[in-house]
């Protein structure tokens, strides 16, 4: 066995201190991350933040321009076939051709490997097997996604990287998805995926790490994450304000804590804001109620508590990925 | 926990599953055997092929066959390697446990014998409505010459344009490509016939080289070895860039 193959971690997948460049644009600027078997890592930022250019170092796809990058034990670009057995990937866009069927292709990737899942358990386990000779261009978003990590699955491996596994899927879908990513670490594997579903984040992360401008912003549980925020007040009003009621609101509140200021929080749609500058206090949440009052505007909704995951994650990317997490 | 297949299982797997999804392509099915098929059996109905002696059956069946492995190679293959490159189709591919020449191997194989298929239906098409039989001196040799030559070459082309340009691109210029070679390819119409700079480019073309190669292969008597060496050139030439260039997405 060479240096290069020798493990040097007991993590599945291991970034140290990555930087990638495209050209004289910095992507990742020292990004340092493990996953360990039976662990689900999530991978969050806003587009641009360089998630995927990281997955695909991990995936063998691009290299690194600095760090170190090892997928059990070893280099990825290195690995070979033996290596890539062993990993399961899902893409963005899934990779599939759309005439192809579901049983043409998990029977293609099966015989790919030398100790596959069986073709049609698996697409049975990912609930494809009412439409497994159905041509790929007219399975729905959610089937393609489930077809996708059907693909992922078929040579049983041992690590998974899963690039927004749950996009496109309905509800009962995205339920049953996340069953069978939770299934997969209780059977030890070594999981990250990427997502800009916050649930997807919630129920079934261990732990998140928050990807922001090529560098790692926060990394923890989930719970740990969302109680770093500073906590807000947050409320949701029966309509949107004109800019000039915006302006009074502002004035009101000042009067409870100077530094008070109410701002549009455009990811949850009209009506809802968020005061910055201060800690919900009781003269503020009275003087938000006063006015309001006074405006004959009702209150559809008011939060004082810890921030959520999604507030922690919009405080740390600055709001510049709204639309993706709405 | 699995390991890769053994390599040629591998490849025999990737080259069935890309026929089977050729064979269920229609557009494939008009391009690679109704086209050579509707050609060789149009003009040879006609009756007269200018600046030939002979029968115009005997200088239309290797022609359409050079035509037939035109259509696998740069138009079929180019187009499909095309639309699974902007699908992301080759880039997971390339994430599976597949050696890296797996997938040129496997493209290769699929198309020979795609090939091999367009060869029995238009030499029984010949045999059958044209009455065409092969002459005395058919080398079974340096037909398969001509045919492995030509893949190589018109495949390399195919996946030069498909790993190079977008799909849309690619469709337009492999179909251009195609009717090119139909008209100046020495495919129905001898290039001697052409303009006498049409003449020249044509002879430098592969196209015109792959048909002599087969008209020679089926006892008609031709100089082989010019269109050998245009064919080994493009073959060098088309496989040297293709890998040089070819982007996976």
């Amino acid at each position: 066995m060479t240096d290069e193959a020798r493990p040097r971690s007991a993590a599945a997948l291991a970034l140290a201190d990555v930087v990638k460049h495209y050209g004289s644009r910095t992507v990742l600027r020292g990004v340092s991350l493990q996953v360990h078997p039976g662990e689900i890592v999530a991978l969050l930022g806003p587009n641009g933040a360089g998630k995927t250019t990281a997955v695909e170092i991990l995936e063998g796809y691009r290299v690194a321009d600095g760090g170190e990058v090892r997928v059990l034990g070893q280099d990825p670009r290195r690995g070979g076939g033996a290596l890539k057995a062993r990993v399961g990937l899902m893409l963005q866009g899934g990779g599939l051709d759309p005439r192809s069927t579901p049983a043409d292709l998990v029977r293609l990737y099966a015989r790919l490997h030398d100790g596959a899942r069986n073709p049609g358990e698996l697409l049975a386990a990912v609930g494809l097997a009412g439409v497994a000779r159905t041509r790929v261009r007219r399975l729905s978003g959610g089937e393609r996604q489930r077809l996708a990590l059907a693909l992922a699955l078929v040579g049983e491996p041992e690590v998974l990287l899963l690039d927004e596994p749950t996009a496109g899927m309905d509800p009962e879908a995205r339920r049953a998805t996340r069953a069978l990513i939770g299934d997969l670490r209780a059977g030890g594997r070594a999981i990250l995926l990427t997502t800009h579903d916050l649930a997807d984040v919630e129920r079934l992360a261990d732990r998140v790490a928050i990807l922001d401008e090529g560098r790692i912003v926060v990394e923890g549980t989930p719970g740990d994450v969302a109680a770093g925020a500073e906590p807000r007040l947050r409320f949701r009003l029966a309509r949107a304000l004109e800019p000039q009621e915006l302006g009074a609101l502002a004035v009101a509140l000042g009067a409870a804590s100077a530094a008070a200021t109410p701002v549009s929080e455009a990811g949850d749609g009209a009506g809802s804001y968020r005061v910055d500058g201060t800690p919900p206090g009781p003269d503020l949440v009275a003087a938000l109620a006063t006015w309001c009052a006074g405006a004959g505007i009702q209150i559809v909704e008011l939060r004082a508590a810890t921030a959520t995951l999604e507030e922690r994650y919009l405080e740390l990317t600055g709001d510049r990925d709204v639309e993706a997490v709405a | 926990m699995s390991r890769p297949a053994a390599p040629l299982r591998a490849v025999a797997a990737l080259a069935s599953h890309e026929l089977r999804l050729t064979a269920r392509r229609g557009e494939n099915v008009l391009v690679t055997i109704v086209i050579p098929a509707g050609v060789l059996v149009f003009f040879a109905t006609i009756g007269t092929v200018p600046g030939i002696e002979g029968r115009p059956v005997d200088f239309l069946v290797p022609g359409s066959l050079a035509l037939a492995v035109i259509a696998s190679g740069l138009v079929s293959l180019g187009i499909i390697t095309a639309f699974e490159r902007s699908y992301g189709v080759l880039k997971r591919l390339g994430g599976a446990p597949l050696p890296g020449w797996g997938l040129v191997a496997a493209k290769g194989a699929a198309v020979l014998a795609l090939e091999l298929v367009q060869v029995a239906v238009l030499l029984a098409i010949a045999a059958a409505v044209l009455d065409w039989r092969p002459a005395a001196g058919t080398s079974i040799p340096l037909f398969a010459v001509a045919l492995v030559g030509g893949t190589a070459v018109f495949a390399g082309l195919g996946l030069l344009l498909a790993g190079t340009l977008r799909a849309e691109a690619t469709l337009a210029l492999a179909n251009g490509l195609f009717l090119v070679c139909l008209v100046v390819g020495g495919i129905v119409l001898p290039v001697d016939r052409l303009p006498a700079p049409v003449e020249a480019i044509a002879r430098a073309l592969p196209a015109s080289a792959l048909a002599d190669l087969f008209r020679a292969a089926l006892g008609n008597p031709t100089e082989i070895l010019g269109p050998i060496l245009v064919l080994a050139s493009w073959g060098l030439g088309a496989a040297g860039l293709a890998v040089r260039a070819f982007r996976w997405e």
